[in-house]
C-alpha cells in the first residue's frame, strides 16, 4: 500500500510500505494492506513505517489526522521528527 | 549651473545607489523564490485537510455546534495584520493599512469607537503604523518572519484560537496581501473567525464518507480539523504575505534602479556640457590673451 506523511512544511514520506503502526488517540493501532477506509485522528507518539525487507522506519508525530481508503494511507501532521 | 565638481559627486552618489538598488533587486528575486517554494509546498496539506474535512464533515451534521463556527454579538474586534518588517517595498504595507483602516470604519466603527479594537501584528511595519495611531497592539507574534515556519505561526494561531473561543474577541479579521504574481499584489481581508460555515460541495463526498469507519467519533475528529484548517488559513495568508513582500521590493527596486539610471544620463549630459562650456572658455581666454599679445 501507498504511504503519504506531509505537514505544512514539506513531505516527508512518500512510498510503497508492508505495514504502520500508528499512535492513535485512542490507543496504538496497525494498518496493513487492503484496511477497510477509516479516518482516525493521531495523538503524541511514534508513527512505525515497515517497508519490504523489514526495513523500519520510526517517525515522532505531535498528533494529526490519517486517512486509509483503497491502500492508500495519508497522515496529516504539524510537525514530525523523523 | 552647478560646477564641475558638484556634478561629479552627484554622479558618484546616484551611481552608488543605484548599485544598492540593484543589489537588493536580486536579494528580493532570490528570497521571492524561496517564498513561492513555500508556498508549493504548503499547497498539498492545505488541499488534502479540507478534502479531508469535507469528508468527514459531510456524512453527518457533526461540527455545526463548534466553538469556533459560534457566531456571537459583536463587541470585541481583533484585527491580524500581516505586514512585512522592513520597508522599501512600495506601497505594501501602506495597502494593508489603509485597507485594516477602510474596514475598521467600515464595519466596525461602533467597536473602534469604543475602543474594542485590538490588532495582532505579525511584520514589524504593521505594528508601528498602528501604535502610532493608537491602538493596543499585541506584538507577541511580530517577528515571524525573522525565521518564517509553520511552528511560529501555529503559536499565533492557537493564541487567537484560545482568545477566541475565551470569548476575549467576538471577530477576527484577516488582512493580508494575496500574492498573485510577481507584479501584483491584492490586499485581502478575510473573516478568520467564527468560521463560515462550510457551503462546499459535499455532495461529491457523500458516498465516499457512507463506508468510512471513524475513529474516535466524527465530531471529535472535526473538532480535531478546524483548529487545523484555521491555523493552515493564516499560515497561508503568512506565506503568501511573505511572497508578495518580496515581489513588491523586487517590482520596487527594479524602479529604482531606472530611475537612477535615467538620472545618471541626465547628470552625466550636464556633466559633459559643463565641462564642454569649461573648455570653450579656457580657449577663448587663450586666443583673446595671444592676440593682445600679437597687436603689440
Amino acid at each position: 500500500m501507498n504511504l503519504q506523511i506531509i505537514t505544512p512544511d514539506k513531505q516527508v514520506f512518500a512510498g510503497e510500505v508492508v505495514a504502520v503502526t500508528f499512535p492513535g488517540s485512542e490507543g496504538q493501532f496497525q494498518v496493513l494492506d487492503n484496511h477497510a477506509p477509516l479516518v482516525s485522528t493521531l495523538g503524541l507518539g511514534s508513527l512505525v513505517v515497515e517497508e519490504a525487507g523489514a526495513i523500519k522506519q520510526s517517525f515522532s508525530i505531535d498528533g494529526g489526522v490519517v486517512e486509509v481508503l483503497n491502500n492508500n494511507v495519508l497522515v496529516l501532521a504539524e510537525s514530525v521528527v523523523a | 549651473m552647478p560646477s564641475l565638481k558638484e556634478v561629479r559627486n552627484r554622479i558618484t552618489s546616484v551611481n552608488s545607489t543605484q548599485q544598492i538598488t540593484k543589489a537588493m533587486k536580486m536579494v528580493a528575486a532570490a528570497k521571492l523564490r524561496r517564498a513561492q517554494d513555500n508556498i508549493t509546498r504548503m499547497r498539498p496539506y492545505a488541499q488534502k485537510l479540507s478534502q479531508m474535512l469535507a469528508t468527514v464533515s459531510s456524512g453527518s451534521e457533526a461540527g455545526s455546534q463548534n466553538p469556533y463556527k459560534q457566531e456571537r454579538d459583536v463587541q470585541r474586534v481583533l484585527f491580524v495584520v500581516i505586514t512585512s518588517d522592513r520597508g522599501l517595498c512600495g506601497g505594501f504595507n501602506a495597502n494593508v493599512v489603509k485597507a485594516a483602516n477602510a474596514l475598521l470604519a467600515d464595519k466596525y466603527a461602533a467597536q473602534a469607537a469604543k475602543n474594542n479594537v485590538e490588532i495582532m501584528s505579525i511584520g514589524k511595519k504593521g505594528a508601528e503604523a498602528f501604535t502610532r495611531r493608537g491602538f493596543s497592539v499585541n506584538t507577541a507574534h511580530t517577528d515571524v518572519f525573522l525565521s518564517l515556519s509553520f511552528d511560529k505561526v501555529k503559536a499565533a494561531g492557537e493564541e487567537i484560537m484560545a482568545d477566541f473561543k475565551a470569548g476575549k474577541f467576538d471577530v477576527v479579521e484577516v488582512i493580508y496581501n494575496e500574492f498573485k504574481n510577481v507584479a501584483t499584489q491584492i490586499v485581502r481581508a478575510e473573516q478568520l473567525l467564527p468560521m463560515a460555515s462550510d457551503k462546499t460541495n459535499t455532495s461529491k463526498a457523500v458516498s465516499a464518507a457512507a463506508n468510512y469507519s471513524f475513529e474516535p467519533s466524527e465530531e471529535q475528529i472535526i473538532d480535531e480539523l478546524i483548529p487545523k484548517a484555521l491555523k493552515m488559513q493564516l499560515y497561508k495568508a503568512v506565506l503568501d504575505s511573505n511572497a508578495s513582500e518580496h515581489g513588491a521590493r523586487m517590482t520596487a527596486m527594479d524602479k529604482a534602479t531606472e530611475n537612477a539610471q535615467d538620472l545618471l544620463k541626465q547628470l552625466r549630459l550636464e556633466y559633459n556640457r559643463s565641462r564642454q562650456a569649461a573648455i570653450t572658455k579656457e580657449i577663448l581666454e587663450i586666443v583673446g590673451g595671444a592676440e593682445a599679445l600679437a597687436g603689440k
